[in-house]
């Protein structure tokens, strides 16, 4: 471990550590633009240049530079100051300087790094560079003319997401960032570029002039468009969620996020349910609450009930109907709303045991069944970056555009009996091998086979855990935990033929399935279910309440209120709450605390955050066989919190399904 | 003291013979390279550096030293590379352009000797694209060589396996800088590399590659025939050998001449080029090395010592040995404008300093031209030259700072006439 000396304090920083991360264990900030620690080193914006002796006699810049035994590191010198001036004042000459109607304003690394570093004024009399707009499709809008050419971006589409489509054209003053050929970034991690752009020339379309981050409440919470629970951070103003960025999180999300657990939020405002309905004559009309109450107890179910789960719920909401379905003497509870019934007697067996970050390590993936970049983003990004350490990637399924390579081995289940010599092979000699089961061979029954290759490729051994199932829903494994789960799946509801069935923000039941059932659906968007539903009940999205999540790596997390439902929507659990008094029975809860409490007692795992654990792999076998679509047939608009949102129909219309949106058409 | 006919490595810079392969083997060129190779890759790598020679470039890195950095021990999975930079756009230059069109088999067997003493599998000859017909007789020359078996499998009779590749650049001159030069043989954008690595650690893909001029390596058969000793008898310590001066400009010959290192300005003027037009005392100024060096002022030139050190010495550089003279119907303002123009436009657009620069250095030289300027102006553009050099990711900062110092050191109360007298005009 090199010790170097930083502005006159010795330290010692670890092998391979630049002169940068030397002076920030130092303490001493050293301002960047082009360096982010999740890219390569471009060293182009010369920001971060410092004095380095042994070295020639001009300043070196500290990320690209090794930091080196006996190095003497100045970040505090005339020249540094110097070097520091004059590559800002180089920034500024060229950009508009036009901070009031930059949305970037208050965030912006430019700004605060001028007012820091810079020397105040301009001598720049010259007539300053414009650049025209360029297009980068419906999520991302661009002002050119305020790049400083740090080509983060570029680095992100590359190394990242691995999509080779923003790039620089031209040369000298005259360089411009753009996509290929000006059109629409297509994949489904683009926006985080907006995150990553230091300056205002990248900024998100959908939160155009909307607010100014200083007056926005930021509140912690979890992503529920895909099964990886990314982290986020809810910016809200009033009763309204303007944006949702990533929060750093290395184990999950790194420190990006999905466009779709980015843009979906417009969805928030529209299509909701502010109040209760009820179905009289075939069509339903609005009521009041207490209207809706009697007309649920006037079903009187007695211990004929069962619940349905969706796929966005927060545990805390299962945990209550799970109460109130048992006060009333059924355990009839199913979040697999379209019919998979694989056997859930080991959650480690439908679990992703490897982890996301551990993922990066195989070094021989076997993927069964998911389209990985449009079911699970940030899991793609794992993948490609094993691919870039050595690992060896194939998949069994259709094939679709992955960004790692990868062989398409075919896409029969049968193959899982009999895979090809050099995948055997592959698996077999690989330290770290791993198999990945999607949703699509869930659904086909391939767990069974999945569980017999890791016991015959030995996926379990010391510190290593590579049987991995991929979820596509934020509640399929909290579900999974508090028993939302028949033998026989769904189907064993539907047998039983339940005379009160409360559909928890389930949206894609089949629910002509149910039709002798009175229907309570307990949710907050207008889609399927609310149209098949008897009785509506408001409920809160992902935002609007508390709530506990579990990722698909078994993962627990907690989400914080970031604003209030509309109209007279109510958070989840009081109108469970409340029915249990219309139904005549107790729960044994009176307020949050008490519910999360209850459910910690019978589910300990939920009370504490991090992996949840769920012991060893059970032994498998059996037989898998057919081939399948992938579940996902259209990325941005999964839920119905998504298929609300203006900003993934317009995605969805524009990326996925080739309309021909022209910009001059705005 | 002049360099005397015999003592000529390019006998045929002047294109009065064919450039073919049997005129070539008829000037001594290919004769018994065998008997060089066998001598081993130390001896050869010793030899150079015995010699003195200095890369021919510009920056003038001793080019035994840099072969030796190559790695000892031969790796298959990462074979050496050495690429030759034939991407001459430095404006003055026009050394390599004689040799490639005239004497192509000196490079080839150049890029052979060089090769083998530094491990490398091929070579990669990077020309220049404006050069269309010396690409022509590149090409031409490459397969003479390889059908008479010189080079390819089995080079000379060696034993050793060594191919030639010429790659046609796309006239960027940020391309003659070597990291950029990489890039682009890879097939991206041209624009320089971090270093570190060093090209000898990872350069073509990520291979270790040194990349040479085409002087230096096409000297290099000539000095394993003749010596170190006789190349290094040329020239002052340090200066070594003989070197290819292109003079142009307002002489009354300009010519490309093949001279000792060292020879005083005037002499090399006098003997080779007809003198100075209109006499020595209508010399105003001479870029001694090409347009990226700071100039130097007529009165000091006559006895400046063409070499590194010499012209260093005046506070300019050799560079390539690009002479470019200009007498008093230059107006230098303009010329270092010009030069001004030619890095803005030049200038790759990767890192900020010369990126946003490099236009405004022009800009503000522009100005100065018509004398639509502050005199604190000029002060501030010395600053703004000084804020690009030493900044910036490769040379091109410097050189585009240094043409500019040049004229604000020597030039300065030019500057200031311009200023006062545009000031003068508008009052009226």
């Amino acid at each position: 471990m090199p010790k170097v000396t930083v502005d006159g304090v010795e330290i010692e920083v670890p092998q391979g550590a630049t002169v940068l991360q030397a002076c920030e264990l130092a303490g001493k900030e050293i301002p960047r633009f082009c360096y982010h620690e999740r890219l390569s080193i471009a060293g182009n914006c010369r920001m971060c240049l410092v004095e380095v002796a042994p070295g020639p006699p001009k300043p070196q810049a500290s990320c690209a530079l090794p930091a080196a035994e006996g190095q003497t590191i100045r970040t505090d010198s005339e020249m540094v100051k110097k070097a520091r001036e004059g590559a800002m004042e180089f920034l500024l000459i060229n950009h508009p300087l036009d901070c009031p109607i930059c949305d970037q304003g208050g965030e912006c690394d430019l700004q605060d790094q001028a007012m820091a570093y810079g020397r105040g004024a301009s001598r720049y009399d010259e007539n300053k560079r414009a650049v025209t707009e360029k297009y980068m499709g419906p999520l991302i809008k661009t002002t050119m003319t305020r790049c400083i050419h740090c080509t983060r971006c570029v680095r992100f589409s590359e190394e990242i997401a691995g999509v080779d489509e923003i790039g620089a054209l031209y040369r000298g003053e005259n360089m411009q960032i753009t996509t290929y050929l000006e059109k629409a970034a297509r994949h489904e991690m683009s926006a985080n570029v907006i995150d990553l752009c230091p300056v205002g020339a990248l900024t998100s379309r959908p939160y155009a002039f909307e607010a100014r981050p200083w007056e926005l409440k930021k509140t912690l919470g979890i992503d529920v468009s895909d099964a990886c629970g990314a982290n986020i951070r809810v910016d809200s103003r009033g009763r309204e969620v303007l944006r949702v960025l990533p929060r750093v999180n290395d184990d999950v999300n790194e420190e990006w996020i999905s466009d779709k657990g980015r843009f979906q939020i417009d969805g928030l405002t529209r299509r909701r349910l502010d109040r209760p309905w009820i179905r009289r004559d075939g069509k339903l009309v609005a009521a009041s609450w207490d209207e809706a109450f009697a007309a649920v107890a006037a079903v009187r179910p007695g211990a004929s009930v069962a619940a349905i789960a969706g796929d966005l719920l927060d545990c805390e909401t299962m945990f209550a109907a799970k109460k109130l379905v048992g006060a009333l003497g059924s355990n009839l509870l199913e979040g697999r709303q379209t019919g998979m019934d694989y056997d859930t007697s080991s959650l480690a067996a439908v679990n992703f045991n490897s982890t996301f970050a551990g993922i990066e390590t195989a070094d021989a993936i076997l993927i069964v069944g998911s389209n990985v970049r449009r079911e699970a983003p940030l899991v793609n990004v794992r993948l490609r970056k094993a691919v870039r350490k050595g690992a060896r990637v194939f998949l069994i399924g259709p094939e679709w555009a992955t960004t790692f390579g990868g062989e398409f081995l075919g896409d029969d289940l049968s193959l899982l009996g009999k895979l090809p010599g050099h995948v055997a092979e592959a698996l077999a000699q690989a330290e770290r091998p791993a198999v990945i089961i999607g949703g699509a061979a869930l659904a086909r029954g391939a767990l069974g086979a999945g569980l017999g290759l890791a016991s015959w490729f030995k996926l379990v051994r010391e510190g290593w855990n590579g049987f991995n199932v991929l979820h596509l829903a934020a509640a399929r494994m909290g579900g999974l935990m508090l028993g939302y789960a028949q033998p026989g799946g769904i189907a064993d509801l539907i047998a039983a033929r339940p005379k009160l069935l409360l559909a928890l923000g389930a949206d894609e039941v089949d629910y002509a399935r149910f039709a002798d059932s009175t229907v309570v659906y307990i949710g907050h968007h207008g889609d399927k279910g609310a149209h098949a539903a008897d009785i509506v009940l408001p409920a809160s999205a992902y935002t609007e309440k508390a709530g506990t999540y579990v990722n698909t790596e078994g993962r627990v997390q907690f989400a914080e209120k970031a604003v209030f439902a509309p109209g007279d929507a109510r958070e989840d659990w009081t109108i469970l709450r409340a029915l249990a008094d219309a139904l005549g029975v107790p729960v044994g809860f009176d307020s949050f605390e008490e519910l999360r409490a209850a459910m910690v007692a019978e589910v300990p795992a939920l009370g504490v955050e991090g992996l949840a654990g769920y012991g060893a792999l059970p032994a498998g076998g059996g037989w898998a066989e057919g081939t399948f679509a992938y579940p996902v047939k259209d990325f941005y608009l999964t839920n119905p919190i998504a298929r609300s949102s203006p900003t993934m129909q317009r995605c969805s219309a524009e990326l996925l399904h080739g309309e021909d949106f022209a910009e001059a058409a705005e | 003291m002049a360099l005397a006919d015999k003592d000529r490595i390019f006998t045929n810079l002047y294109g009065y013979q064919p450039w073919n392969l049997k005129a070539a083997q008829a000037r001594g060129d290919w004769d018994d390279t065998r008997a060089i190779l066998a001598k081993g890759r130390d001896a050869i790598i010793e030899e150079i550096k015995a010699s003195g020679l200095r890369g021919r470039g510009g920056a003038g890195f001793p080019t035994g030293l840099k072969w030796s950095f190559m790695p000892r021990e031969p790796n298959p999975a990462r074979p050496g590379f050495l690429v030759i930079n034939a991407d001459e756009s430095e404006p003055g230059s026009c050394k390599d352009r004689e040799i490639i069109r005239h004497d192509p088999h000196k490079l080839i067997e150049g890029a052979l000797v060089a090769g083998f003493a530094m491990g490398a599998r091929a070579a990669y000859i990077y020309i220049r694209g404006e050069y269309i017909r010396e690409a022509e007789t590149l090409f031409a020359a490459v397969q003479e060589a390889n059908d008479a078996g010189l080079i390819g499998r089995n080079a000379c009779g060696s034993g050793y396996d060594f191919d030639v590749f010429v790659h046609r650049g796309a006239g960027a001159y940020i391309c003659g800088e070597e990291t950029a030069m990489i890039e682009s043989i890879e097939g991206k954008k041209g624009q320089p590399r971090l270093k570190p690595p060093f090209p000898a650690g990872a350069g073509l893909y990520g291979c270790p590659t040194t990349v040479n001029n085409v002087e230096s390596i096409a000297v290099a058969p000539t000095i394993m025939r003749r010596g170190a000793a006789w190349f290094s008898s040329f020239g002052r310590d340090n200066n070594k050998g003989t070197k290819l001066f292109q003079i142009s400009g307002h002489v009354d010959r300009p010519c490309v001449v093949e001279e000792e290192m060292g020879i005083p300005f005037r002499e090399l003027i006098e003997r080779h080029c007809g003198g100075i037009r209109g006499g020595w005392d209508n010399l105003l100024a001479v870029i001694p090395g090409g347009s990226s060096v700071p100039l130097v002022p007529g009165g000091q030139c006559p006895d400046m010592l063409m070499d590194f050190d010499g012209c260093k010495a005046l506070g300019s550089g050799l560079g390539t040995a690009a002479v470019i003279v200009m007498d008093k119907s230059t107006d230098i303002v303009r010329a270092i404008s010009r030069l001004s123009y030619f890095y803005k436009h030049e200038s790759c657009g990767q890192c900020t300093p010369c990126r946003e620069g490099t236009g405004w250095m022009w800009r503000v030289m522009e100005r100065l031209r018509t004398g639509d300027a502050q005199p604190e102006e000029i002060d501030m553009l010395q600053q703004v030259t000084k804020q690009v050099e030493g900044h910036t990711i490769c040379a091109l900062g410097d050189a585009a700072a240094w043409p500019i110092q040049g004229l604000i050191r020597h030039f300065r109360p030019e500057l200031e006439r311009r200023i006062a007298e545009n000031v003068r005009e508008a009052a009226e």
